[in-house]
């Protein structure tokens, strides 16, 4: 049988990001970095050189006061199934030296840092900009190299990374379900460092295959989106806003031109 | 002289002292080209300006416009030695040898551009093949090889080297075969020129590169390849006249620059007929289907502005190729070589705009599209190639027969 055909039946983990309970926080960012080991600068001011593999972008309405609205979009990487969903992923299917890989057993999308060597074509087929690359060696203050995550390698300089999904997390899990005779996860034994730390709850992470998960529920809420749908990348993480101007600043549209008449 | 044995017979050339201070200049600028290349290096892409938005910067135009303007090599090459133009044996040693150059430079471009530079052979060993730049990695690599065999007999003819009896011979023969070699190349070039345009293409992420095409190669592929055999002549003219300005001789007989200049203007008003076309259809049809419009992709910034389209189009595209197919102008020289620096910026102008531009532009909405600038290491080894080229060129004019029709032409 074929990868993509299974991958009809297999597991396709994705987020469902309520933007309404979203504060902007910064939490999912700082879990984060803090989980995946992810390096940064004594001055982080740069933000198109600085790694922020959950990054929160402020949105405005762009009207002026007093109906000027704001909302805070977290945006990690989309994990993209690419056209037809069968995991042509835009970066993966450019990448020269397949250093980065769709697992069409979670639907996540890798990127093995020991095999890149850092022609940034990745970066260039994103259109989420969801992946950076490493400027600098990483370097940490000398107290914090005790409290780096053990279960994630740092990355070297000269590389790409991204969003992971903490899939250290799944091979934890996995290896735990064995161990107890078990080949499915629920859906608490496997969630990101991000959804656990979102104090608003805005984050919910499963399977989206799954109609026990909730979020196999939520991806089909009325006020659904998914950003830069045109594209047909097919990402896994869904958004949900009651606000028309938040669900419109999600794609492009031309002018006159509404969102159900683009579907 | 005190270098005259090494100098083809009958034939001028200036003093040692003064060639030894022209290489010098020249040296002096290649040697900071190194300097900074090392610290790219050893230290990192940190050295450059290069960011997450402007991952593809100056290099990788660099890469792609040398490239396209070596292209001269495979197009003359396969006029001369497969379609039996013979006229332009007075200029195909020189556009192999500025083909030698274009190639060797883009791929130590290559090795500088990439984060990881010792795990460059990754692209060989774990390849991918959906990625069209493993397809270029293969087909750049391989074509240079064949540049160097049809370089190697033209080396191999200085008046010293070609006292020896085995290298008189080994030249001979190379010459014989080389009718093969000109039509590997001409097939290599073919999908590596054409690949380096699917590299664009093929981004479904990024619309503003994006294209529709046949099978499994978006338009950009053959675009890229046409361009490149259009204004690749133009670039090797280009660097003839400079040759002759410097060396104040006539190096090639015109019927050659007229002949090459007619193929170019054909070859450059059917492509920009393509391009227009394509153009339209992505204006119209494929980036609307996106949700962009037309003039989104030149409003954005100044820095990217309509400016470019009409430099590209317009003073790179159609004036050239105009004047390339109208016999009365091609015979007047200032449009004539005017025409030929116009070929030259405009091929140079697509490949900044389908590689800079196609991943600087933000997709999502709300993104900014940053400036960038580069970082003076970035400049040197960008004029890094271009000194090596100048030199390499000094030296080949100097001590090899690189132009045969030059006794004939200045006696």
């Amino acid at each position: 049988m074929k990868e993509s055909s299974v991958h009809e039946n297999a597991k396709k983990y994705g987020m469902v990001i309520n933007l309404d309970k979203c504060t902007g926080c910064g939490s999912c960012m700082v879990a984060c970095m803090s989980e995946n080991n992810i390096p940064f600068k004594a001055d982080e001011t740069n933000k198109l050189d600085s790694i922020t593999w959950m990054r929160v972008y402020r949105l405005t309405n762009k009207e002026p006061f007093p109906k000027t609205e704001m909302c805070y979009l977290p945006r990690p990487c989309m994990h993209c199934g690419g056209k037809g969903d069968h995991g042509h992923s835009p970066c993966v299917s450019v990448c020269p030296a397949t250093a980065t890989d769709y697992d069409h057993k979670t639907g996540i999308v890798s990127q093995i840092y020991t095999r890149c060597f850092g022609c940034r074509y990745c970066m260039a087929a994103c259109p989420y900009r969801a992946r950076y690359f490493n400027w600098w060696d990483p370097v940490w203050p000398k107290e914090m190299e005790s409290m780096l995550n053990p279960n994630v390698s740092p990355r070297m300089r000269g590389v790409v990374e991204k969003c992971s999904f903490c899939f250290h997390r799944y091979q934890l899990a996995m290896e735990k379900a064995y161990l107890e005779e078990r080949r499915e996860l629920e859906e608490h034994e496997y969630q990101t460092a991000c959804t656990q730390a979102c104090p608003s709850g805005a984050i919910v992470f499963g399977d989206l295959n799954n109609p026990s998960h909730k979020v196999h529920e939520l991806k089909k809420h009325p006020n659904a989106f998914r950003l830069l749908e045109r594209l047909q990348t097919n990402p896994k993480v869904y958004y949900i806003s009651s606000r028309e101007w938040v669900r419109r600043s999600g794609d492009n549209y031309l002018i006159g031109e509404n969102k159900t008449s683009t579907k | 002289m005190i270098d005259a044995a090494l100098i083809p017979k009958d034939v001028k050339r200036c003093s040692f002292p003064v060639f030894l201070l022209g290489i010098s200049i020249v040296g002096a600028i290649l040697i900071w080209g190194v300097y900074a290349m090392f610290l790219c290096w050893f230290k990192g892409l940190n050295q450059t300006n290069m960011n997450d938005s402007f991952g593809f910067a100056l290099w990788i135009w660099a890469d792609l416009a040398v490239i396209a303007l070596g292209g001269g090599a495979f197009f003359s090459g396969f006029l001369k030695y497969i379609l039996g133009k013979d006229e332009l044996q007075s200029i195909i040693n020189f556009a192999v040898l500025i083909g030698f150059i274009c190639y060797s430079s883009a791929l130590l471009i290559l090795a500088i551009d990439i984060g990881q530079p010792l795990r460059g052979w990754f692209i060989f060993w774990h390849a991918n093949v959906h990625s069209m730049l493993t397809e270029v990695a293969f087909c750049l690599s391989l074509y240079f090889c064949v540049l160097t065999i049809e370089v190697i007999p033209l080396v191999l003819e200085n008046r010293k080297l070609d006292s020896v009896p085995f290298f008189h011979h080994l030249s001979h023969r190379m010459h014989e075969v080389m009718a093969i070699f000109a039509a590997t190349g001409a097939f290599l070039s073919f999908f590596h020129q054409g690949s380096l345009g699917g590299v664009a293409g093929v981004l479904y992420g990024r619309p503003f590169g994006y294209r529709e095409g046949i099978f499994i190669w978006p338009w950009t592929f053959f675009l890229f390849t046409w361009s490149a055999a259009a204004c690749g002549p133009s670039f090797t003219l280009m660097l003839v006249k400079i040759t002759e300005i410097i060396s104040r001789k006539k190096l090639i007989k015109d019927n050659a620059v007229q002949l090459l200049a007619k193929i170019s203007g054909w070859m450059l008003g059917t492509y920009m007929i393509a391009k227009i076309a394509d153009t339209i259809y992505w204006a119209f049809k494929t980036a609307p289907s996106m949700g962009f419009r037309f003039m989104d992709f030149y409003t954005a910034s100044p820095y990217h502005g309509l400016w470019i389209f009409i430099l590209e189009i317009c003073i790179g595209g159609l004036f050239p190729a105009y004047v390339f197919l109208t016999e009365k102008n091609r015979k007047t020289p200032w449009l004539l070589w005017s025409a030929v620096v116009c070929a030259v910026i405009g091929v140079s102008t697509n490949r900044w705009v389908m590689v800079l531009q196609v991943t600087a532009m933000p997709v999502l909405p709300f993104e900014t599209w940053p400036l960038y600038i580069p970082s003076w290491q970035e400049v040197a080894t960008t004029v890094l190639p271009v000194a090596y080229g100048i030199m390499t060129v000094a030296l080949a004019h100097r001590y090899l027969p690189v132009f045969p029709h030059e006794k004939e032409l200045n006696s």
